[in-house]
């Protein structure tokens, strides 16, 4: 096993720098704040421009219209986007369908393309909380081209206009594409206010075939997985804006004649948690260089980040609520925006324990 | 022999190049270690970064590695260095930095080859995570200084031809100002080293007992009244302190437990498998953490996590031999030998789980206590303002002991 190049390259960081000067001029914590009390929560102008950046198509093909890299340099973006916890469609498009499509192949090339420019945004129909190693779903069923069947929970469906749509086709699992228009979305009440859930239900919904039998388990699972490294950056990202925030405010903040963070035992939770945040950095950098290569390696560093990463980012979250005292919990300030999503992040694509389960199996350490 | 005057730039293949003519013209298996040594001292090839005729070529640091490597590559690394960490790692760099020529010329090639053990006398019985309170009395007589104290956890002190050594000579202004740093012979009059036990049953380290001990002028590093600066040099190496390979995975104190694991299912219960899963993935992304330092370093760009890597390692040591005693149950209760010695080299993986479970908890006390530690992290690296003072402006003499 020779060691991943765990460092940015001078390209990673120009990308970052784009992502983060777009993301600090269209989307300031005031803004989100304030879209979030909307109908409109994903903000579907702002997908735009990351696509103009070249930010949504990074691991595709440049003879669909992507940029030909890889994982590495969408994990600086989704890392940017959790920093901003910004409210676009990239996890369920950008990332999950994106990676099923990449790994099926054939037929989903054009939503590729529309994903890499941005003219199109897609959706991966599985409930939000599936971890990677879940048996392939079976709660769409597909009979003559048509689906039948309810899922809950969906990221980014609402902004969805494609949706891939995993079922149990004849032949057993497929991978379908159905028009958005096709499927009756109900929006969910989410947790995280910036990242809007909807319910999927089809009845006779027109499908396309896109993967079928192993193929399509494969691509499923490769989604799911690289999911698991993509959300691990982006939750190193809120833990970065909860740590960075949380410093600034308690060199300003004075009380007792002095600044809050001259305080030893404040000190040193911000120590712990700066160890915690540059460790995460080490685990994200690891799982990006391996994802969507499908090899147990891949599935042990996706599974290893939200592992780890989970908890720092929730931990973080916490810490920035706790230690901003009252202002932290107020509507106002956005600790709430990051804590919200910190702890979503933590369930989903599998929670830290499941990940730990999946980690046993892959190292050979069987439960008693 | 390979000359460093050839002007081809000093460059990565420049580099491998040298290693590489080096090693045609002295065979390492038939030419003794420390001549070897010495001959790759006179080349530059010691550590590049030094000056020329200081075992360097001035070259980058950043390159150091490849020479390493090179010479491992070739089969020509040197082997048995353990003992000399403090001289390498520690007493090297402040020669460097502060040595007169001649002590450069005296000292640094015999350390280099190993002739020479190191050890550092800096901590005090009441001088521990703040050193600059040490008393150890240098007074001067002619030329030479006249040293009177004690030294705490020396290790190597019964192997070593010199210490680096921290002492007070001014008790009249404030801590840090009156302190100068000396190269101490060993072997002088009234220098007296005692094994101390420790909790593990055995001594690593010494208390070092000085009493009256002439130290010439010629052996004091840096100027009088300055070995504050000259310490903060020596300690700053100390932490950036890092093997040039990456560890493999499992390849820590989590790989015995997690062995253990799979080769006893009798000792399984869920709470553990639960316990040790969570230390498995910390183990792993402190490893990694580690390896992305150590890339860092490679290209010449060192992070400042290098601080934390240390206090995470401690913190992991200690958890996973915890739970590695409670692990084997029954045949945790036993421990393998209390005997009062010295430990032949650190082999912490062949020891017991007691062993492994007492001698971690030093590790958040040495080289740094983590409460020290999370401090530096919270002011040097996130900028909080730091503690307020009690004793800055007041001479050392007048501070509370």
């Amino acid at each position: 096993m020779s060691e991943a190049d765990l460092l940015y390259t001078e390209i990673e960081e120009e990308l970052r720098a784009s992502v983060r000067a777009l993301l600090a001029d269209r989307c300031p914590a005031e803004s989100v704040l304030a879209r979030v009390e909307t109908d409109e929560v994903a903000d579907l102008e702002l997908a735009k421009e990351l696509a103009g950046l070249g930010a949504t198509g990074l691991p595709v093909p440049e003879e669909l219209g992507g940029a030909g890299a890889s994982w590495r340099e969408a994990s600086v973006v989704a890392e940017e986007l959790g920093r901003a916890a910004a409210p676009v469609p990239f996890l369920g498009g950008a990332v999950l369908s994106a990676a099923a499509l990449l790994e099926a192949g054939g037929a989903g090339g054009e939503v590729l393309s529309g994903i890499a420019d941005g003219t199109s945004i897609a959706a991966l129909a599985v409930p939000l909380g599936t971890p990677p190693g879940a048996g392939y779903p079976s709660a769409v069923r597909a009979e003559g081209g048509l689906l039948t069947g309810a899922v809950p929970g969906v990221v980014d469906a609402l902004a969805a206009d494609v949706l891939l749509v995993p079922a149990a086709g004849p032949d057993g699992p497929a991978l379908y594409r159905v028009e958005a228009a096709d499927a009756a979305r109900t929006a969910v009440v989410s947790l995280d206010l910036t990242r809007p859930l909807a319910d999927l239900a089809l009845d006779g919904a027109p499908g396309t075939l896109l993967a079928s039998g192993a193929d399509a388990e494969r691509a499923l699972r490769t989604a799911l997985s690289t999911g698991a490294a993509l959300l691990a950056a982006e939750q190193l990202g809120v833990a970065e804006w909860a740590l960075s925030t949380t410093v600034d405010y308690l060199k300003t903040r004075t009380q007792f004649g002095r600044p809050v963070g001259s305080f030893q035992a404040l000190k040193h939770r911000l120590a712990d948690l700066w160890v915690s945040v540059s460790q995460a950095r080490a685990v994200v950098r690891a799982a990006a260089s391996t994802a969507g290569t499908g090899g147990a390696e891949a599935e042990l560093n996706a599974s290893l980040a939200q592992a780890f990463v989970s908890g720092v980012a929730v931990k973080a979250a916490e810490e920035a609520v706790q230690l901003h005292g009252g202002i932290g919990f107020t509507w106002e300030h956005p600790a709430h925006l990051y804590l919200k999503r910190a702890k979503s992040d933590a369930i989903a694509l599998g929670t830290a324990d499941r990940h730990r389960l999946a980690l046993a199996a892959l190292v050979d350490l069987a439960p008693a | 022999m390979t000359t460093v005057t050839d002007g081809a730039a000093l460059d990565a293949a420049e580099l491998r190049r040298r290693v590489a003519g080096f090693v045609a013209e002295h065979d390492p298996a038939a030419t003794p270690q420390q001549e070897f040594l010495a001959a790759r001292f006179d080349a530059g090839l010691a550590w590049v970064h030094f000056p020329e005729g200081a075992g360097g070529l001035g070259a980058p640091r950043s390159l150091q590695p490849v020479v390493d490597e090179e010479f491992e590559r070739l089969g020509a690394a040197p082997t048995g260095r353990e003992g000399l960490v403090i001289g390498l790692g520690m007493a090297a760099p402040t020669i460097l930095a502060f040595g007169t020529p001649e002590q450069r010329e005296r000292f640094l090639k015999p350390l280099y080859t190993g002739e020479e053990v190191w050890c550092q006398l800096f901590s005090e019985p009441g001088a521990g995570s703040d050193l600059a309170a040490l008393g150890t009395r240098a007074v001067p007589d002619g030329d030479s200084w006249v040293v009177n104290g004690q030294k705490v956890w020396t290790s190597l002190a019964h192997e070593a031809r010199w210490g680096i050594l921290v002492t007070r000579t001014d008790p009249d202004v404030p801590k840090h100002k009156g302190m100068t740093y000396f190269i101490c012979d060993m072997h002088a009059e009234g220098v007296e080293v005692r094994p101390l036990r420790q909790i593990t049953g055995e001594a690593e380290f010494n208390e070092v007992y000085l009493t009256d001990v002439r130290i010439p002028d010629a052996h004091r590093l840096g100027a009088a009244g300055e070995g504050w600066k000259v310490a903060q040099t020596t300690l700053m190496n100390e932490r950036v302190a890092i093997g040039g390979h990456a560890d493999p995975r499992e390849g820590g104190l989590i790989g015995v437990v997690a062995d253990i694991w799979r080769d006893r299912p009798e000792l399984r219960t869920p709470g553990s498998h639960d316990a040790l899963l969570r230390l498995w993935v910390e183990a792993e992304a402190a490893r990694l953490t580690k390896e992305r330092l150590r890339q860092q370093l490679a290209i010449g760009q060192p992070g400042p996590e290098g601080s934390a890597a240390k206090y995470a390692f401690s913190r992991l040591n200690q958890e996973i031999s915890g739970l590695e005693v409670e692990l084997l149950g029954q045949e945790g209760l036993t421990y393998d030998d209390w005997t009062f010695r010295r430990p032949e080299g650190v082999n912490f993986t062949k020891r017991g789980a007691g062993f492994h479970y007492l001698r971690s908890k030093g590790n958040s006390i040495e080289g740094g206590t983590t409460e020290i530690l999370r401090n530096i992290i919270a002011e040097r690296i996130l900028g909080l303002p730091g503690e307020i003072r009690v004793d800055k402006d007041v001479a050392w003499k007048d501070l509370p002991k």
